[in-house]
Parts: C-alpha cells; structure tokens; sequence
C-alpha cells in the first residue's frame, strides 16, 4: 500500500487511527473534511480544467442545497440584485446576430472541458438542455421548449429579458441550473447576438 | 466459468454485424431506437464476455514481486468471496481504515497482496478508444459479472460509511466550475433526458438503482467497457471541474450516496449501454 494511501487514504486512515480501538468515538469535528476538501484531494488539474474552479463564488455557495432554494427572501433578493448587476448589454444597441451561426453554437456541446481546445471557440449547448429547430429530434427536457421562442416579438423589453436570461439567468431563477454564458464569459458578445437571433428572428428555424 | 459464458455461442460473428450496422447510424436522429434494436438482437449476449474472461484470468494470475493471484483479495464478503460483492460495495475496510469502491479495493489487494506498485496503472486506469482494455476493466468486468442477480445492499453500518454517504450527498449539490453544474443539475429530476439520453434521478430508489446496477457497462457507441470510476470522471469532465482520481475519496463518496439510495435494486452488470 504505497500510492493508494499517500495519495487519497492518509486522511480517513489518520481519524480511523484517532478514534482508535474498539471504542465509538468519533473524530473531533475540527478534522472533518468538508465536501471541498474531499473534491480538491479526489482531482487533478487536467489541461484548462484547473484546480481553481472548485472554488465556489456566493451564488454556487447558496444554491448548493437539495432544496435548490439560495436561502432566505432576503438571501434570494441579494443574489437576483447581484446577478441583475452583472448584466452588461450590447454596446452598440444591437441584440440580434445571425441565427444559422446562432444554430451552430446552439448545436455545440464543447468547450471548458479538459479534452476540448481551448483555441477554438466555445458552444453554448443550447439543444442538450431545450427543443429549439423543431426539426433537431435531439434535443434535452431539462429546461423549457423554445420552439416558436420568436412569437414573443422583439420589443425592447423581449430583448432585454432573453439577452440577460442568457447572459446570467439568476436574475429571473435564483437558482436556475442554466449557465450564465455571458457573466462566466463563456460565450463572447457575438456569440450571443447570434443566440439572440436564433431565438428571435423571424427566419430562424426556431420560429417557422 | 463467467455467467456470460454458456451464452456466447455465435457472439463473434454477432459483435462484427453490430459494428458494421451501428457505424453508419452514430449519429441516427433516434439513438434509442437503434440502441434498443442492438438490445434485442443481443438478446442475452453480452460482447463484455470477453472482458469478463480477461477479468477472470487476471483474477487468477499470479503476479507482483509476491507472486501470488488476486484470489484471497478480499472484497468484503471474505477473503476469496467474488459472488455478489460488488453489490454490498462500496463499504468500510478494517483492514484499509477506509471505505473503498471496486476499484479502490482491487488497487488495495495489487498493492498488499501482490505488493506492486500500482502506479502505473494509475497513470492509466481506464482505456481509450481503440485501446486494449485495462487490468482494472477486465477485473471489474469479472466481479461485476459475478454479482449478476445479486440485491443492493451498500452498508451504513460503520460510522465511516455513514460520513461518506453524507459527504457524498454534499459533494452530489456542490455546484462549481464556469457553468455552475453538480451532479444535481443533470440527476435530480425524473424523466429527463439530455440530447436523446435519459438521466436517471439519483435522488430517488429507482433512478439511483437503475444507475448503480447497470456499471461497469459495454458501451455500444465506444465498443468497450466502461466502469463506474469512469463514469465519475467523465460526469466530472463535462461539469468542467478537473479530472477525478480512480478510487478517490470524493468518487467513492458518490458511489455510495448512489448505493445507499439503490438499496433492493438487482444487479444487471455489466449492461449494454448506448
């Protein structure tokens, strides 16, 4: 027993030690690994899969519970008001990119992983979560069907509501399980745009 | 002789024809319907018999600086018990002071019992595409094999496994990475599905038993076995967290929140997946 144990037992084996023969006892709560603690003894850093992001921000904190709930109403207002704030809209105004490139993200499920190139751009892996092109057969439950998305129209409010739901979806859900691909820059301001249009044009394969 | 083994029969030729008629539909607009015709073709053939021979005369090799088989490793049932065990895994060892997984257990009794250094086999746990098979597959591939039909039952008698099953509960919620996923974001819901694949709810007897009882499994779509720790690793892979260790900690830790919450479901491994 050499790796085994230097590697991911020496700890369970030091309070199997402390609490000792035949007696009940249990370790002092001071030497309890937390969940964190276990994750970051269990994994290695792989390519641009690094350590650091076992490090939870206040958002991924709360709404680290079965309950899914991100605490109190006063918890839950702090949160939405910090995720509403972290919404940067179009510079030049202008919400909607091309749908067929917003198809491309939408179909793309790379990205961050540790296989995946960082050079190349990542998707937004719209459909392994929601039914959008109804004729894409492939599509996830996990979130709401956006076929027909585009019915709602492009008021201004329409596209302030879709761009900040995508960019960080805390501000409607406190704890949505969506990602926020703008506040986590996991997809760039075209990259978006494109999303947008997707949703929203009245061409897009989503609204036909 | 392997559960599998009387049914093999015509396998090979079988296994060639599955491939040949599998590759043009990879990407099919309904993968479970080709999966499920896959199934039913197999009938009760299995393409992981082989792997399962491999596992069992890895089993009974003798190897290591000590010279000896893996067959007095103890699994939990008894020292030489294979039958069943790994549906009471993972479980408290007295002898490791630590609670171990299938895999953990066998890197244990390498290390022990053949006194080798496994290592190596860390560096490379589990095969990638064309790749022969590991050790560690084959082996997990005979004892689940021999588990076939046995009940889940992982046990939370030692206070030991009762804190890895709370840890693995916490570690189940933790929501990390760029995209906020835990294991919660895909496995807490019934009767969801993400593309085509259905995502069984952990939380619940049933999604949690249909899961534990189906790894290691034969993964149609690679054309090999795939163990649990592999599965871990790949969930953890596509939440953008870095790479889970084989026989780690935190790995064993959800194996057991996902045995406990299994508890009376049957063994099917390894199953045919997509």
């Amino acid at each position: 027993m050499k790796t085994l144990v230097k590697v991911f037992l020496l700890p369970v084996i030091a309070v199997g030690v402390l609490a000792g023969c035949e007696t009940k006892q249990v370790a002092a709560p001071a030497a309890e690994a937390t969940a964190k603690d276990m994750l970051v003894s269990s994994m290695k850093a792989k390519n641009q899969a690094t350590m650091d992001r076992l490090n939870q921000d206040e958002l991924q904190v709360a709404c680290s519970n079965a309950a899914n709930s991100g605490g109190d109403a006063a918890a839950v207002e702090a949160l939405r008001k910090a995720a509403e704030a972290s919404v940067v809209y179009p510079a030049d105004g202008n919400f909607l990119g091309d749908w067929k490139n917003g198809n491309a993200i939408a179909a793309n499920g790379k990205g961050l992983q540790w296989n995946d190139n960082p050079s190349e751009p990542n998707g937004g892996n719209c459909y392994a979560c929601h039914q959008l092109d109804p004729n894409e057969v492939a599509y996830g439950t996990l979130g709401p069907s956006l076929t027909n998305y585009g019915m709602r129209g492009q008021s201004e409010m329409m596209l302030k509501y879709t761009w900040a739901k995508i960019y960080n979806p805390h501000v409607y859900n406190v704890c949505s399980h969506m990602p926020r691909f703008g506040a986590q820059k996991i997809l760039t301001e075209q990259q978006m745009k494109d999303i947008m249009a997707l949703l929203l044009d009245p061409n897009s394969p989503v609204n036909q | 002789m392997t559960k599998l083994h009387n049914k093999a029969g015509a396998l090979v030729g079988v296994a060639a024809l599955c491939t040949a008629l599998l590759a043009p539909v990879a990407v099919a607009q309904d993968d479970d319907d080709v999966f499920a015709e896959y199934r039913e073709m197999m009938g009760d053939e299995n393409p992981a018999i082989f792997t399962i021979e491999e596992g069992q005369e890895l089993w009974e090799t003798p190897m290591g600086p000590n010279n000896v088989s893996l067959e007095q490793c103890d699994l939990g049932l008894g020292a030489g018990v294979v039958d069943g065990a790994l549906a009471q895994l993972p479980r408290y060892f007295e002898d490791a002071k630590a609670v171990q997984d299938v895999e953990a257990r066998l890197l244990y009794c390498m290390e022990t019992l053949q006194g080798r250094d496994v290592i190596d086999l860390l560096v490379k746990p589990y095969s990638s595409a064309g790749d022969q098979g590991t050790e560690l597959e084959a082996l997990v591939a005979f004892i689940a094999d021999r588990s076939m039909d046995a009940v889940v039952n992982v046990p939370q008698g030692h206070p030991e496994e009762q804190k890895m099953y709370k840890k693995g509960e916490e570690i189940f919620f933790y929501r990390a990475g760029p995209h906020d996923f835990s294991c919660a974001t895909c496995h807490s819901q019934t009767d969801k599905r993400i593309r085509l694949q259905a995502l069984p709810n952990l939380t619940t007897n049933e999604g949690a038993g249909f899961a534990f009882t189906s790894w290691p499994g034969y993964r149609i779509s690679e054309g090999f076995l795939r163990t649990m720790g592999w599965r871990m690793q790949s969930c953890g892979r596509q939440q953008r967290l870095p790479q889970f260790q084989t026989g780690s900690e935190a790995v064993i830790a959800l194996e057991t929140y996902m045995g406990v919450n299994a508890k009376g479901a049957v063994m099917a491994a390894p199953g045919l997946k997509r």
